[in-house]
């Protein structure tokens, strides 16, 4: 070989135009060749398979270990809810209760969800009618947004924030109660803070910075359909008012389809919630706000611990169960082909490769 | 002549000459694209039809009588008056009317380079179409992606192409700047100055020296050389590298001898306006009052040498871009190749299928938008001003842009780039170098590439494609006795045995120490008497040149002839009119010249008297052995040796002659001349009463010997073939040569073997007949006879070869356009094909075509360029084949056009065929490299390259049509734009890119191995309908795998941060899409270079560096519209139920490909195996065979001649300077250039007024 290239090389010498000799040009390039044999692939189903199999059952298990309770209340909040239907009585109060019963303790971190059905943060206009600049607290001009119908007022007044989503936020107010005994409830206490992502809270939503929160909102009006204005939301803690607010920030992330849940509290592991929810009856005491009747709508409570893998969706599991056992199941069928074809190929010649 | 005949009369050239100039101007015009001109002479005595055709045609002609222009006027010394003179060009502009010199073949300058290039490319429909999204993008109602999803890889594709286009065109600039500054010697004022190309202009006299090129169409005025001869090299035009000669007229050239005279010259020549026919030019030259006539044997082409020629000077007819050759450069038609229509078309199916799932998502559309409107109190307030009519409409054209993405925009730019790396790598192989004439192989065209992977038919020239078109003396046999010649170059005569003869020829092989012995002894006659027929009997030409000698020969046979006697001692060293003067053993003789008898093809040989210095004369003939044999004494004792001689040559495929001579009497001679001259100043019949003549001096010869010529083969073309046949490619060889030559190749070369049934004409001709009546029967009757198929089956058990010639073609397949009027089967034929219409033509056609391919091997003979390019259509019509031809010469270049690929034979310089071919290959036996390796794996590239394309476009991007489901049909993206943007430009390009680039199955040695794998081309089994069905619902199959999962398992999810969120399940699907994709490649890769894993590396890379850079909080706050997904994707991608979604969507995606890619190969590998052993086998076997059957013993093959079909100079010979009417007595051979030549001829004859009808020179040339 290497004669060869000494002859390329002094042909090049002396013939201008002859081609470079490299391994590139010549298209000898060092080349691993990996072949399909049947070994490698039926070890590696197996290996796959069974990978597979020990992975479903633990989302399995730990699914199974979720404790998580659900509570629809759009049924038991009816006539609040055809209250709302009607625009005129936008400002009249509409309280309901949900009573539940947890049969054992419920122990660990508890979250509290709210979850819709068919309503649908991920159509595209609705998607698009946002604002992020000014969410960041930067002065922009809404109007060049996306966030028409929802931008201004006829007078001109821009809504803030502004767009579909935020005007459509989940705006009920649910609080937490448990029976201690029959006669005395106690509220739970639960967390506003810390439900959403980090980054959303801390970069991606900013008030609009004045020497106080009203002041940064004026000449700015509330959306529509909101009963109080953005630095109003929470009155109580500065570092969760404005679109810092944590409800908002949860709603303002769109859900990919129509049936979602959101992160609405967390509890407080404080005094006898210390372990979680004790067993015992509950009540939520809904001010209801928000009607969802008119498109078929459900409205949900959902109290749920978590593990590493999430909450309690089995799918996962499961598929990683079955997909494990058909791999396994593909590859004993494989095995069986080859072990056949191969014994006859033995049998009509014996004769090295 | 023209000088010496008398002027015309002005009066009687305006009025007689426009309407013959008509005529004869459409004469040519009208003959030019027909066969008949290019055919060559009927070997069958029926002249008759040719004549009454030809009068027809001439008569129509002149019916039709519509004078041409002549509005190009050139006045010789004059600037100021050709200035004055304007053309319109576009719109009111006008343009000077007579061209300058230099030529511009660049398209772009500094200003015109962007708007001219971006319309270029959006003259590309897929451009547009995405152009056109592009702007319905900025409609905000179905802005459904952001505009730099689609803007950013479109950019990307028109920056890559324009920058290539760029670099194109810098390079054409330089070429043209070297080319325009070439310098030459122009007359400005009274003395010749050197300037530039670029300087000409029409109607300056240039003057132009030995060996220089001619700068533009030039009138030759006047020369250096007796008779005003000036000789030319055509090469750079018509590829003939045989030299041509030009005459000027006698009255420039006697009257312009200096500069000043030449600076005085104020003659006006009124010509055409330029026009692309490169041998045609009429025009009148007025001087002094008289007017001379001009014919394009007085010019000189642009792009022409000097050769032989000390000086000559020419005046500039024609410049620049209006010069013949420029004329002629037309665009090479641009070839697509199989796969590229078919990749048309199913991108226009994508299309189609786009725009009906669009429709239909759009009316899903209008049905929600209903229920929004009416249900949705969040939403209603965005349907407030639109009906769900328009909310339909709106959708669907959001969707139309949403899913244009699937349309694969990158697709072209990739592959084009892949197209050119695998030229590249043809241009790189060191195995297709040829390092004797430093030629590498050349890919010209870079589209079609994966079209070498198909070939079925391959078409091939013989003379310099098979052979090298060189000649060598290998064997002789004289008086009985053969002297075969050392063939080992060790045995050379040293530079002892060669100092005897001062002249010898070191190159030529043929050496022979016994023969030379029995040369040097001096002591046989006949042995003396054939070395002086070898240098005495032939047409060449000798010119010294540094002291040596060196022959121009019209053919290489001759010169191989007499370069073999010089080295025996027999040297010509010179020839004047009527002298030949050789140095016999280096003694000088000047033998006289009396005659010189002319090959021709029916005459097959070739006759000189001489009258040698002792003053005897003496006929030297040489000839086919058929024509010689029968012109013998009665008992010549040498005939029975040189017949077995000849046989034994035959055997080795060598091409024979036969030479003989006679003592001709003195008072023989004087009655024979008289004949001759009679003869020779006939008007009617000239050339037949001279071969009458000829034959009755030509009889009782006494045979000297023969000679044996090898038409060398090229190295490697027997295995070439062999492989070729393997590869189930059909090699058909069309040559302009004769039967017999051909036949010879065609053994030699292995085409042919001894176990093949060769079918000629009759044969043919029977098979036909029975066809086309069983055809007739089932037309008339009604009668189902056998399948057409089976038609000419009667022969078909075993292996046939065809030989057939370019006249029988015409006939069958009615290439000519004139009546026949033969008997038997084609005069029925000729009066049905009157009742059964164009089908009966179309059904003999089909049946030849049948048969033709249902043979092994075919030959066609003498047929002319176009008849090469009509077969090549006829198979590529009915057989819908790709097809490769390979030719060198001129004579292919139709051919090589027509064919599917075309390949030139390059290493000569200038050859035309290369000019227009598609790939360029020194030797013919690179065709198996090129074929078996290059094309193979070109074509598994490709396909492979586009398989993954189709299915990584529909994997990644199918997904958005299910979450339209989803989403209320309201076209919402599911991805991240930006992952939009990057997924076909940076994240899953360059797996793929390097797989299209490196990709091999088998090794290249493998490849010639087993030339059977060619086949998966041939069959399209990579990449068709089918293959791209499979690939549509793989990728379909893919899409739903990532989306659903990642939906399932979203569904009622909880986890403490991604939570049913959009943006993490926009990352989610995106990345298992992402990683299927990716894994689906790496399956698919058989071949693991360093680039393969530095792309993959690179695509994970790309794929983390552009997330966390499109996601980072920087950018996002800068521009938070276009950054819409902050810390999407770290968060997500760090939640391990995430992780787990997406290891299931790549382990669900990629197994099923994976078990069927395994089942597939434990089920057709040991399959594959065993047919590779047993063709191995087989392999082995056949070369065995091969070497056995190399000396064939079949003795009636013999008789192939070693003339070429080109006449020589003898005219010019013969009749020293006073060429009266040149060509008159050529032949017309093959090839455009007899024809033209027969045209000249012609018109000169009419122009001049001889007083007889252009009817009886067309008659006698026929």
């Amino acid at each position: 070989n290497s004669m060869k290239n000494k002859d390329n090389q002094s042909a090049q010498e002396s013939n201008p135009r002859c081609p470079d000799s490299s391994a590139f040009k010549q298209q000898k390039l060092p080349a691993w060749k990996p072949k399909l044999t049947a070994s490698t692939v039926l070890s590696s189903f197996f290996v796959i398979g069974l990978f597979c199999l020990l992975v479903g059952i633990c989302l399995i298990l730990s699914a199974r270990s979720v404790n998580e309770i659900q509570i629809d209340y759009s049924d038991v909040c009816l006539n609040c809810s055809k209250l709302r239907e009607s625009s005129s009585n936008w400002d009249k109060e509409c309280n309901c209760f949900a009573h539940f019963t947890l049969q054992e303790n419920m122990p660990g971190d508890i979250f509290m969800y709210y979850r819709l059905q068919n309503f649908y943060q991920n159509h595209r206009r609705y998607v698009l009618s946002r604002s992020d600049a000014q969410l960041l607290g930067q002065d922009v001009n809404i109007q060049n947004s996306y966030c028409a119908p929802f931008a201004t007022y006829p007078n001109g007044t821009p809504m803030a924030p502004c767009g579909a989503i935020a005007n459509s936020m989940f705006n009920d107010t649910v609080q937490l109660f448990y029976y201690v005994n029959s006669s005395t409830a106690i509220q739970v206490p639960l967390l506003k803070n810390g439900n959403s992502w980090w980054s959303d809270k801390n970069v991606k939503f900013r008030n609009p910075t004045s020497y106080n929160l009203s002041s940064a909102f004026a000449g700015t009006a509330r959306p529509p359909y909101w009963q109080k204005p953005a630095y109003l939301l929470d009155e109580k803690d500065e570092r969760n008012n404005g679109y810092i607010n944590d409800d908002l920030i949860v709603w303002m992330r769109v859900s990919a389809f129509a049936t979602f849940r959101n992160l609405y509290r967390r509890l407080s592991r404080t005094n006898q919630f210390a372990d979680g929810l004790p067993a015992g009856n509950y009540t939520f005491h809904i001010t209801y706000n928000f009607p969802v009747t008119k498109f078929q709508g459900k409205k949900q409570l959902v109290l749920s611990t978590i593990t590493w893998s999430g909450g309690s969706n089995l799918f996962l599991g499961i598929a990683y169960t079955v997909s494990g056992a058909v791999i396994v199941l593909a590859g004993f069928v494989i095995a069986a082909i080859h072990l056949k074809r191969r014994k006859k190929k033995t049998y009509f010649q014996r004769h090295p490769k | 002549m023209e000088g010496e005949a008398p002027p015309l009369p002005t009066t009687k050239m305006a009025t007689t000459s426009p309407p013959e100039d008509g005529c004869i101007c459409l004469l040519c015009e009208a003959r030019l694209p027909s066969t008949k001109m290019a055919a060559p002479p009927s070997p069958y005595p029926g002249s008759a039809s040719s004549m009454s055709s030809q009068a027809s045609l001439a008569s129509y002609l002149n019916g039709n009588k519509k004078p041409l222009d002549f509005t190009w006027e050139v006045k010789a010394n004059d600037r100021a008056y050709h200035k004055q003179f304007k053309k319109k060009a576009a719109f009111c502009l006008t343009r000077e009317k007579y061209a300058d010199n230099a030529i511009r073949t660049a398209k772009y300058n500094v200003l015109t380079f962007l708007p001219l290039n971006l319309y270029e490319q959006f003259h590309r429909l897929a451009n547009l179409y995405f152009l056109f999204v592009i702007l319905l993008q900025t409609i905000p109602e179905i802005s459904t992606l952001p505009w730099f999803t689609l803007l950013l890889p479109l950019s990307c594709l028109l920056l890559i192409r324009g920058l290539r286009d760029l670099i194109d065109d810098i390079a054409r600039h330089r070429s043209d700047w070297v080319i325009n500054s070439t310098p030459c010697e122009i007359l400005v004022g009274k003395s010749f100055r050197w300037q530039k190309w670029r300087d000409i202009c029409v109607g300056d006299i240039v003057c132009l020296r030995k060996d220089s090129v001619v700068p533009a169409d030039l009138l030759l005025l006047s020369s250096s050389e007796p008779s005003s001869l000036c000789y030319v090299e055509t090469a750079d035009i018509d590829g003939e590298t045989n030299l041509k000669f030009r005459q000027a007229l006698l009255a420039t050239h006697q009257e312009l001898v200096n500069e000043a005279s030449m600076a005085a010259f104020d003659g006006k020549v009124t010509c055409e306006e330029p026009n692309s026919r490169m041998h045609s030019f009429i025009g009148t030259l007025e001087w002094r009052g008289q007017k001379y006539s001009l014919d394009s044997e007085k010019i000189l082409l642009r792009g022409c040498r000097i050769r032989n020629t000390e000086v000559c000077y020419g005046l500039v007819i024609y410049a620049g871009f209006d010069s013949k050759i420029m004329k002629n450069c037309g665009k090479i038609k641009m070839k697509k190749t199989k796969l590229d229509r078919l990749m048309d078309r199913l991108v226009i199916i994508i299309f189609v299928m786009l725009a009906i799932t669009s429709f239909c998502l759009a009316v899903g559309a209008g049905f929600w938008a209903v229920k929004f409107h009416k249900e949705h109190s969040y939403l209603s307030a965005l349907y407030e001003t639109t009906s769900p009519a328009e909310q339909a409409f709106f959708a669907f054209w959001g969707f139309m842009i949403l899913l244009s993405i699937i349309i694969p925009m990158a697709m072209y730019i990739t592959l084009e780039f892949i197209y050119m790396v695998n030229s590249c790598f043809i241009d790189w192989d060191v195995e297709m170098y040829y390092p004797a004439n430093d030629t590498p192989a050349k890919a010209r065209s870079t589209s079609l590439n994966d079209q070498l992977g198909q070939i079925e038919y391959v078409f091939s020239d013989k003379t310099g494609t098979l052979t090298q078109n060189i000649m060598t003396f290998k064997k002789c046999c004289i008086n009985g006795i053969i002297y075969a010649g050392s063939a080992d170059s060790e045995h050379k005569p040293s530079a002892a045995g060669l100092s005897w003869n001062p002249y010898a020829d070191s190159k030529a092989e043929f050496h022979d120490p016994s023969l030379l012995e029995a040369v040097l002894r001096n002591d046989d006659p006949v042995t003396r008497e054939f070395l002086r027929l070898l240098a005495l009997c032939h047409t060449v030409m000798v010119e010294e040149k540094e002291s040596q000698l060196v022959y121009q020969a019209a053919s290489p046979d001759e010169e191989a002839l007499v370069t073999a006697a010089r080295n025996l001692g027999y040297v010509f060293l010179s020839r004047t009119q009527d002298t030949i003067t050789l140095s016999e053993l280096g003694t000088e003789r000047t033998y006289g010249m009396l005659a010189m008898l002319d090959f021709n093809s029916v005459r097959k040989r070739m006759s000189v008297l001489v009258r040698d210095p002792e003053g005897k004369i003496r006929l030297y003939t040489k000839g086919a052995d058929v024509v010689i044999l029968e012109r013998l004494c009665e008992d010549e004792p040498a005939r029975a040796f040189t017949q077995l001689a000849l046989d034994s040559f035959a055997e080795e495929t060598l091409r024979t002659l036969c030479l003989a001579c006679k003592e001709v009497a003195e008072e023989d001679y004087a009655e024979w001349c008289k004949k001759h001259h009679e003869a020779s100043v006939l008007l009617e019949n000239r050339a037949q009463e001279l071969d009458k003549v000829y034959e009755e001096i030509e009889q009782d010869l006494q045979l000297l010997g023969a000679t044996a010529i090898e038409d060398k083969l090229q190295d490697g073309v027997p295995e070439t073939i062999q492989l070729l046949k393997q590869g189930n490619i059909k090699v058909w060889v069309l040559t302009g040569d004769k039967q017999e030559t051909a036949v010879n190749i065609g053994f030699a070369c292995h085409l042919l073997t001894d176990d093949m049934q060769i079918l000629e004409e009759r044969e043919i001709c029977e098979m036909l007949e029975a066809y086309w009546v069983s055809n007739n029967n089932l037309g008339s009757s009604g009668e189902p006879l056998c399948p057409v198929q089976q038609q000419p089956s009667g022969l078909r058990q075993g292996k046939m070869a065809l030989v057939v010639t370019g006249d029988f073609l015409e006939r069958v397949l009615g290439t000519g356009e004139k009546v026949k009027t033969e008997e038997g089967f084609w005069a029925r034929r000729a009066c049905c094909k009157a009742r059964m219409q164009p089908a009966a033509e179309s059904l003999v056609e089909k049946a030849f075509v049948d048969l033709a391919t249902s043979c092994q091997a075919v030959i066609c003979c003498r047929v002319t360029p176009k008849q090469k390019a009509l077969i090549v259509q006829l198979v590529k019509r009915h057989r819908k084949a790709i097809t490769l031809a390979i030719g060198d010469g001129a004579n292919d270049v139709n051919m090589i056009k027509t064919a599917d690929i075309g390949v030139g034979i390059s290493g000569q310089e200038g050859r035309q065929a290369v000019q227009c071919s598609n790939y360029a290959l020194a030797q013919f036996c690179y065709l198996q490299r090129l074929l078996f390796v290059h094309g193979r794996w070109s074509y598994l590239r490709i396909c492979k390259f586009l398989r993954y394309f189709f299915y990584k476009t529909f994997a990644g991007m199918m997904v958005q049509i299910w979450f339209a489901f989803y989403s209320g049909f309201t076209a919402q993206p599911l991805y991240e734009p930006w992952f939009l943007a990057l997924y076909n430009v940076f994240y899953t390009a360059y797996p793929v890119l390097s797989m299209g680039l490196t990709e091999q199955d088998v090794s290249a040695k493998r490849s010639l191995q087993v030339p059977e794998l060619y086949k998966v081309g041939q069959r399209n089994e990579l990449f068709n309908y089918r293959v791209f069905c499979l690939t549509f619902l793989h990728g379909t199959a893919t899409s739903l795998g990532s989306f659903f999962i990642a939906l399932l398992a979203f569904r009622d999810e909880v986890s403490s941060k991604a939570t049913n969120d959009y943006q993490a399940f926009a990352v989610t699907v995106a990345t298992s899409a992402f990683l299927s994709v990716i894994v689906e490649i790496v399956m698919d890769i058989k071949f693991w270079t360093v680039l393969t894993f530095l792309t993959i590396t690179g695509s994970f890379l790309f794929f983390c560096f552009f997330s966390f850079f499109t996601q980072n909080f920087l950018v996002f706050r800068a521009a938070p519209s276009y950054f819409r997904f902050p810390d999407a994707s770290r968060v997500a991608l760090t939640d391990p139920y995430i992780l787990c979604i997406v290891l299931l969507s790549v382990v669900v995606n990629t197994l099923p490909a994976l078990t069927v890619r395994l089942l597939r190969a434990i089920t057709s590998a040991g399959a594959a195996r065993e047919k590779v052993r047993a063709r191995d086998t087989r392999v082995a076997e056949k070369t065995v065979e091969l070497q056995t059957h190399f000396r064939r013993g079949s003795l009636l093959r013999r008789s192939s001649y070693a003339f070429s079909h080109k006449e020589g100079y003898a005219d010019l010979i013969t009749k020293g300077a006073s060429l009266r009417i040149k060509g008159s007595r050529n032949r017309p051979s093959l090839g455009a250039i007899s024809s033209q030549s027969l045209q000249l001829t012609t018109r000169e004859d009419v122009i001049t007024t001889i007083p007889s009808s252009p009817r009886i020179f067309l008659k006698e040339d026929n």
